[in-house]
């Protein structure tokens, strides 16, 4: 049997990452009604990267599992990322 | 009777389903920046249209829902059985709430005639079928994901309610809430790309 104790994450932190994750959502409107260019794409994005590491850190619970699991995740992103850049740059100097 | 029970084989398969989701809309969004690069001006105004508020509401609704099923997880992990599932129910009608903004916006757009294969946008030119073609596609794929997070949850809450998953037997509640998760985590990025970045 695998089933070890388990891991509780108390309320406070999920209110403290939801009220973060809000925080950042309006920020990321707010910028966005700005106009900056290539930037705004930038830091729209950016945001987002750093709303979804929260996501997947503690709502998904990912940095309480195993090394195992860990590892794919960062694997399967670092695919999906490789790919859309590859894309891009075959398109960009193609 | 000792039943054989593996809940990080269990988890491990949910996040292995993950994946394979993620990669899936991964692949969409390759499709959306390449063709945002060969139609950056029709893009840049259809994106104008999109109304920034209903999404800006939407994203939060799903944030907060992703917060209540993460707190229901909590709450049954110390066995506190209908708190959990009042967070599911939160939940579920959060979920919904979302839904009902997507049928109010994509009704707006109908209303406008505003569809794929509408002869009204294909006056439009390449770049507007382009860009609502994939942002019915997309936000469509995502509000079908919403739909079967909330029939599984539902199950979930059944299951709770019949005791079937306790305050030690909580796996598949945790794999819902991965499910729902992945779900908002996918919004995060659709809501800038069709939204935001204009």
């Amino acid at each position: 049997m695998e089933n070890e104790k388990p891991h509780i994450i108390p309320y406070r932190t999920f209110l403290l990452v939801l009220a973060t994750l809000i925080t950042l959502t309006l920020i990321s409107v707010s910028v966005t009604q700005i106009y900056l260019g290539t930037l705004t794409v930038f830091i729209a994005l950016l945001i987002a990267a750093i709303k979804s590491s929260f996501v997947l850190q503690i709502f998904m619970h990912l940095k309480f599992e195993n090394k195992m699991l860990k590892f794919m995740a960062i694997a399967v992103i670092l695919i999906i990322c490789l790919v859309i850049f590859i894309t891009l740059l075959d398109y960009l100097y193609r | 009777m000792d039943i054989h029970r593996d809940d990080l084989a269990s988890k491990t398969g949910m996040w292995l389903f993950l994946f394979t989701e993620m990669l899936l809309f991964g692949g969409l969004f390759v499709v959306y920046s390449v063709y945002r690069f060969r139609n950056v001006q029709a893009f840049h105004l259809a994106a104008d249209e999109l109304d920034v508020f209903i999404g800006t509401v939407n994203t939060i609704i799903l944030l907060i829902s992703s917060c209540t099923i993460a707190m229901s997880i909590t709450a049954l992990q110390r066995n506190n059985k209908k708190l959990s599932l009042l967070l599911l129910s939160i939940t579920v009608i959060l979920g919904l709430m979302f839904l009902f903004n997507k049928y109010i916006e994509w009704g707006d757009h109908f209303r406008e005639h505003i569809y794929p294969g509408s002869p009204v946008l294909a006056l439009r030119g390449q770049g507007d079928v382009l860009f609502y073609g994939l942002y019915f596609f997309m936000t469509g794929l995502h509000a079908l994901h919403i739909i079967v997070g909330l029939g599984f949850i539902g199950f979930i809450m059944i299951y709770i309610f019949r005791d079937r998953v306790t305050h030690d037997n909580f796996v598949l509640l945790e794999n819902s809430g991965l499910y729902w998760h992945l779900v908002d985590l996918i919004w995060i990025f659709l809501f800038p790309l069709f939204y935001l970045i204009t």
